[in-house]
């Protein structure tokens, strides 16, 4: 009743085309930007943006990246945390051998540097699929983590082994290194976070798109439509690790400040944003942000409640937390198997009959 | 009739000059010949029917045509121009569409990306326009759209056009992927065993599309068929296989009347 789409009619292909058909969800999506770049910079705390917020926006740019690869374009992917070591030490490179050039032009350009690398490592989906691709991209995420501890180059050569973001600033404001505010990584993130998933969105409704979801659902019948499977695959590969990418740089440079790759980016990264995904909602932008905020926000809420409410002792509470977020991973599985997104595009359509039942 | 001229049909119909010829085409797989040293031709605007018994060849012929086995004797012309060993979507770029056997439609996406996803190869938009939706990524969205619901509305599946096709039943199924297959504006359509498993009204449904699709758009069809009662009357020229053998080839009335044709079906007498 309260959520409609009668009378919103649409006259032009344009119109029915766009992100948001109907105009209820178009004013709800609204509102948060504006809340998310109005209110929310002023009244954020260290603890908001450091335990909750910026992890948040930057796993759910790596999610919406990682969906594109294995929601959207078919082809599952366990690499996705050495695609973020790529991205991060990208920026560390470019960061100290580039000091003058703005930082956002380092991160853009560590997420293009991360796409060729994740091209080069998406040649083998052109023979091999599924399970077996899974196994080829499991070796990318192993030999790059090596490969950034092995050679000290990638590291600028520090007794640590550690990479460590210099302070960079936009527009006198610093956004890595130690002196930044909450405010600042909360907003750099965002905007990133923002772009990225308007990017998504619109690759993922056009021509592109379609051709992944072709390839995804049935490539032999994508091949006869004359889709190159080689170009697909590839492209899928490119702009899901230039998202991933990003969302590493972001990771290292405003968030850790200080990183290093096994420590940093190891196998437990590429499961957590995969679970991600599957909770969220495989070939689904929203799903992407969903899997995120579950993942990010559900630990956190579990140990404010325990620790906090129950006075329960911090170990005890870490135990418990892990256990229950593993449990509420597999209810949610067996409910609702297309994950959150799912959840909720059900919800809709039930809410706009609601309260009459035809 | 004559290689350039054309003739006319039965009902009055103009049928042009080659548009394809298969000449002396033999696919082997392994020592099993599939195809044995079969020729024949199909010309522009006609109807043409691939029948045989079940294992006769016929499907991969099809693909033969539209690129998925590469013979290993033989030639193809098409538009006059002998066409290489190709991929696929090479072949589909050429203008050669085609439905399948069992359905390859699209499951995970709805009916109106279905069909859209048939007109790729008309949509160049470079990658960042798309990325910000912005120039020429949008137009060819808008201008490929209004040719899709076109199609959508001869087809008569408008009030499907955002269910995903998952949801959808057989027989609707079969129409959106021969929705898709005219997205691509063909020259030449292949159909697969488009009537299989469909009941009487969804088979006169699937009849009247074709010959609307003929008529309308001149698209050259060929297809291939069990239903005898459909093939004779749909198609202008039916080429017969057996054992990966052409036993037979010409209009609906003389392939009828060939007694080898009668033998492949009802068998030989034994003395």
């Amino acid at each position: 009743m309260f959520y409609r789409e009668a009378g919103d009619f649409k006259t032009s292909y344009r119109d029915d085309g766009q992100t948001f058909p109907i105009r209820l969800d178009r004013w709800g999506y609204y509102a948060i930007l504006a809340v998310a770049f109005l209110v929310v910079p002023f009244v954020i705390d260290s603890y908001w943006a450091n335990a909750v917020l910026v992890p948040f926006l930057i796993y759910a740019i790596a999610a919406i990246g990682l969906n594109i690869l294995t929601g959207y374009a078919g082809q599952v992917s366990l690499g996705t945390g050495g695609f973020m070591a790529v991205g991060a030490y990208a920026v560390y490179k470019l960061m100290t051998s580039f000091p003058g050039v703005p930082i956002v032009v380092h991160i853009v350009l560590a997420g293009a540097i991360t796409a060729v690398v994740g091209v080069l490592f998406g040649l083998p989906s052109l023979r091999i699929k599924g399970f077996y691709l899974a196994v080829a991209t499991l070796a990318a995420q192993f030999f790059l983590v090596w490969l950034f501890n092995k050679v000290p180059w990638f590291y600028n050569y520090s007794a640590s082994g550690q990479i460590n973001a210099p302070e960079r600033t936009i527009l006198g404001w610093a956004v890595t290194g130690p002196a930044t505010t909450a405010s600042a990584k909360y907003l750099i993130c965002l905007v990133f976070a923002v772009v990225l998933a308007w990017v998504a969105r619109n690759l993922t409704r056009g021509s592109v798109g379609r051709k992944w979801m072709a390839i995804r659902d049935m490539d032999i019948a994508a091949e006869i439509i004359g889709v190159n499977p080689l170009t697909a695959k590839l492209s899928a590969f490119a702009v899901s690790s230039f998202f991933v990418g990003i969302a590493g740089a972001l990771l290292f440079s405003v968030y850790l400040g200080a990183a290093e790759a096994s420590e940093a980016f190891g196998i437990n990264k590429s499961f957590l944003v995969l679970f991600m995904i599957i909770i969220g909602g495989l070939g689904s932008i929203f799903g992407s942000f969903a899997g995120a905020a579950f993942l990010v926000l559900l630990p956190v809420l579990l140990k404010n409640v325990l620790v906090a409410q129950f006075g329960w002792p911090t170990d005890l509470a870490a135990h418990i937390e892990l256990m229950i977020v593993g449990a509420l991973i597999v209810f949610f599985l067996i409910v609702e198997p297309h994950g959150l997104a799912r959840l909720w595009a059900l919800t809709k359509e039930k809410l706009r009959l609601w309260p009459f039942p035809h | 009739m004559t290689m350039q001229e054309g003739y006319t049909t039965a009902d009055g119909r103009q049928i042009g000059g080659v548009l394809m010829d298969l000449r002396n085409i033999t696919l082997r797989f392994g020592g099993v010949t599939a195809i044995k040293d079969i020729s024949f031709d199909i010309r522009e605007g006609e109807i043409r029917a691939i029948i045989g018994p079940n294992g006769a060849g016929k499907s991969s012929m099809l693909n033969v045509i539209s690129g998925f086995y590469v013979p290993q004797e033989g030639e193809i012309w098409f538009k006059g121009y002998r066409r290489g060993p190709m991929k696929p979507y090479e072949v589909a770029r050429l203008g050669i569409a085609r439905t399948f056997q069992n359905i390859a439609l699209f499951d995970g996406m709805s009916v109106l990306d279905n069909i859209m996803t048939g007109r790729l190869n008309m949509m160049k938009a470079p990658i960042w326009s798309q990325a910000l939706w912005w120039g020429r990524a949008e137009r060819e969205e808008v201008e490929n759209r209004e040719q899709v619901e076109k199609i959508i509305d001869f087809l008569e599946i408008q009030n499907i056009r955002k269910t995903p096709v998952g949801r959808l039943p057989y027989g609707l199924k079969k129409r959106v992927e021969l929705a898709r297959a005219l997205a691509a504006e063909p020259r030449i359509l292949l159909l697969d065993e488009p009537m299989a498993g469909m009941n009487v009204e969804e088979k006169e449904d699937m009849c009247r599309f074709i010959l609307d699709v003929n008529d309308e758009f001149g698209t050259t069809i060929a297809l291939i068929e069990h239903d005898m009662g459909v093939v004779m009357d749909l198609s202008d020229r039916v080429v017969v296989m057996d054992y990966g053998r052409k036993i037979g080839d010409g209009t609906p009335d003389e392939v009828r009347s060939n007694p080898e044709v009668i033998s492949a079906y009802l068998g030989v007498a034994h003395e």
